[in-house]
């Protein structure tokens, strides 16, 4: 299967959707995520799905519950300041519960912040970004494969669930060439006898809202939800282990820079340091259980939380880990991105503390 | 084996494209690569760069901090990564353009006049960058095989600018001699 | 059927049997019977698809019955924009108050319009926000007094109010322009024919098409019914005109 390329993550990204049978594209121009709607503008004429420059994020994400909700696949893309202005549209999805696909290609902020890339947005993709009690499943990619993978995988899970899904990935993974293996493309059959497209003869109209007026009712709707997020935490954890098995100090890390960490491992086991890296693939669900499993290890001494933010995760983390552990934290912030050589320093520093 | 690589320079020089080619040439060989640019603002008319990483082995982290090889064509990239070079690392610059020497000793230099032959002998500055990659694929020659870079020219320039692979493949040929000089 | 009666007058059948939420004497249950009884002549109830704002309205999809989508305040058009987008084979609707279409969802008003998005506004426009206790609209009248205008609006501070059909009808794309009534009879049969012939263009695919319906608030203009009308003649017609802005050449 698959054709070999080298592609940027954003293109990549736009290519999986495509051959992940996309039917819908709405999004507005941002750096650094607008190779997606460029790429997809470019090969439209070779495909049959819509693609639409909206007038704002708001319109997008707007026109993503309309065709959404209209039974169609769709996905919208964007970087983190659009990402804040389609919050109130992604409350409403999640309510409603309409299957979607975003990715949030963060920069630094914030406010206008910088174009480099960051992962400050951690706290508003996991707890849910806007009004109300819901969440997204959130998927952390941190290589140009990935953004693929995670396009079919979000696309497939959004569907299973009824659930808004999207992608945490940033400006670095977005811009960056890898080689990518390009799965084949799927012939897309929506099953959806949720959506709206009309009224079907001798059956109940179909109508989507997020609307009930009633706090019992209202009250209802959000256990339904829980029990949904309940399942989708019990079912769709997904995470990476590397040296953990012997490793006295475990990092704990998603997206970029986890793959940084990686090596700062590898550099951490030259210099004689039992380091193991910890990476939630997908942040929610988070993989409390594992890293508590991990915590209550003889061995470990104590987890440290990278992050390009002030500290985000790291709350997770010491969450699950519930005091069993030291939880530390060290982080880079708006835009830098951490050398592996830093990272170990900050290890080192903690070991010897 | 794992390369990791910088290429700097002011946006226009073609450094990019220079890290595109090659890490599109060692894809085709089966290795993994990855390519970071330095992207936004500062790549109109301020200084481009990109790092690439070689390895037959899984790439754990596409950012580093020093470099096996740095290749540089302006002043404020020398400025910038001839300190990231590792020990017995290569540091390659456009002597042409840049009017100063390195001045680590414990790294391999190499002052390639690409910008004069690329004007002169080949009579197009665009094709600078090939010159220069021509040079790199000389002095570390089992990076990547040449049959492998022209693979890459043809498959990564778009259909309309093919009548210049030729001319390309001249200033690849050209900057090898020159190191053999 | 009682013996001894004679059926004279039916409401559609493509209006659920729900008990509506408006206040008596409101034009938007009038609008929605109207709209249903469109539907139900021209045999569309399963190739219809509705959108409803956030305004008195919100409900619609209780009364309408047809597949529908509740929107964001102000966020109509581009739900049904993507609606539409997906199925150009349906006809779609969006239903919308003044603060909705005009105050907080004009850039998408205005955007849909332009793109020519081949769906209908059926735009309600009652000079108030009605739901949320009668505040100062964005097609609040020139010293009308409403909650946050209570001493009447007052153009220098809070500009004229917007003509939403003068408006649209500016923009090649939008196919069909007509600004109608529900204060009589003969104007409530008008409008009907507006929104028949609204759908009829949208299935030729003509373009945007955009009713707008010179509508009433009793509760929040603190009158009767009965004055509202008055009112509408009186201070609202001269404003907002009724009539057609803008049609297909052909017709």
């Amino acid at each position: 299967m698959g054709e070999i390329k080298l592609m940027k993550g954003n293109e990549a990204l736009a290519e999986a959707a495509i051959r992940a049978g996309l039917q819908g594209y709405f999004g507005y121009p941002i750096t650094p995520q607008s190779e997606v709607v460029e790429y997809l503008a470019r090969e439209e004429p070779k495909h049959n799905y819509v693609l639409l420059q909206a007038e704002s994020e708001v319109a997008a994400v707007n026109m993503l519950y309309g065709a959404g909700g209209a039974g169609a696949r769709v996905m919208t893309t964007t970087s983190s300041p659009g990402f804040s202005l389609m919050q109130e549209g992604i409350s409403y999805i999640a309510c409603a519960q309409i299957p979607c696909l975003f990715a949030n290609i963060v920069r630094g902020g914030p406010g206008l912040g910088t174009i480099q890339p960051s992962q400050s947005d951690y706290f508003q993709a996991t707890k849910g970004g806007g009004h109300g009690d819901y969440h997204l499943i959130v998927l952390a990619p941190n290589s140009v494969q990935e953004m693929v993978d995670h396009v079919y995988l979000g696309f497939e899970l959004a569907d299973k669930y009824r659930s808004p899904a999207m992608l945490l990935s940033d400006g670095a993974i977005g811009q960056m060439m890898e080689k990518v293996q390009l799965p084949d493309p799927i012939e897309y059959k929506p099953d959806k006898p949720w959506a709206t497209t009309g009224k079907k003869p001798g059956q109940e109209r179909n109508y989507l809202t997020s609307l009930y007026i009633q706090p019992e009712e209202m009250e209802e709707k959000n256990i339904e939800l829980q029990a949904k997020f309940k399942k989708i935490e019990e079912n769709e954890v997904r995470f990476e282990e590397y040296k953990t098995d012997d490793a006295k100090i475990i990092i704990v890390s998603f997206g970029l820079s986890s793959r940084i960490s990686k090596k700062s491992v590898d550099m951490a086991r030259e210099a004689g340091l039992k380091v193991g890296l910890f990476r939630p693939i997908t942040v929610w669900p988070f993989p409390a259980n594992k890293i508590a499993d991990i915590a209550a290890r003889k061995q470990v001494n104590f987890f440290i939380s990278i992050e390009m933010n002030a500290g985000q995760m790291v709350e997770d983390v010491k969450l699950a880990v519930n005091g069993k552990k030291p939880v530390y934290f060290y982080g880079r912030m708006g835009g830098i991105i951490p050398t592996p050589k830093e990272i170990l320093t900050a290890v080192q520093a903690r070991s010897r503390s | 084996m794992l390369e990791e690589m910088v290429f700097a320079g002011f946006g226009g020089q073609g450094v990019l494209s220079m890290g595109t080619i090659l890490a599109y040439a060692a894809m085709k060989e089966g290795k993994n690569v990855s390519w970071m640019p330095s992207y936004g603002p500062e790549m109109r008319g301020g200084t481009a760069n990109c790092m690439v990483n070689i390895s037959d082995k899984e790439i754990s982290s596409p950012i580093v901090n020093e470099y096996d090889m740095a290749v540089v064509l302006n002043l404020p990239s020398l400025h910038k990564f001839e300190s990231n070079v590792k020990q017995n690392g290569i540091l390659i610059w456009e002597s042409s353009t840049i009017k100063e020497k390195p001045k680590r000793k414990d790294i391999k230099t190499y002052g390639i006049p690409a910008l004069k032959i690329a004007a002169e002998e080949l009579k197009n500055i665009k094709v600078m960058n090939m010159v220069v990659l021509g040079a790199l694929l000389q002095i570390n020659n089992d990076l990547v095989k040449k049959e492998s870079v022209l693979l890459a020219l043809k498959e990564t320039l778009p259909e309309r600018h093919h009548h210049l692979i030729p001319l390309n493949e001249k200033a690849l040929i050209l900057g090898g001699r020159l190191v053999k000089q | 059927m009682k013996e001894g009666y004679k059926l004279i007058y039916q409401k559609p059948k493509t209006l659920r049997e729900k008990r509506m939420h408006y206040c008596p004497g409101c034009f938007h249950a009038t609008t929605h019977k109207l709209m249903m009884e469109v539907v139900e002549e021209l045999g569309i109830q399963e190739k219809i698809i509705g959108v409803c704002p956030v305004g008195c309205s919100v409900f619609a999809y209780d009364y309408m019955d047809v597949d529908m989508q509740e929107a964001a305040h102000g966020r109509a058009a581009a739900v049904a924009t993507g609606i539409k987008r997906m199925h150009p084979d349906k006809i779609v609707f969006s239903y919308q108050g003044d603060g909705d279409l005009a105050a907080i969802g004009i850039a998408e008003t205005i955007h849909a319009c332009n793109r020519g998005e081949n769906f209908t506004f059926i735009f309600i426009n009652n000079g108030i926000y009605g739901m949320t206790g009668g505040q100062m609209a964005p097609t609040t009248l020139e010293g009308q007094k409403t909650t946050t205008s209570p001493y009447g609006r007052d153009p220098k501070k809070a500009g004229l109010p917007l003509k939403m059909c003068e408006i649209v009808s500016q923009f090649d794309s939008v196919a069909y322009v007509e600004r109608v009534s529900c204060n009589t009879p003969a104007n409530a049969r008008k409008a009907k024919r507006a929104i028949k012939k609204a759908f009829e263009y949208q299935m030729q695919g003509l373009g945007s098409t955009f009713i707008e319906v010179a509508s009433n608030c009793p509760s929040g203009w603190k009158c009767t019914p009965e004055e509202s009308l008055e009112w509408l003649k009186e201070k609202a017609f001269p404003y907002f005109p009724l009539g057609v802005f803008k049609k297909p050449e052909e017709v």
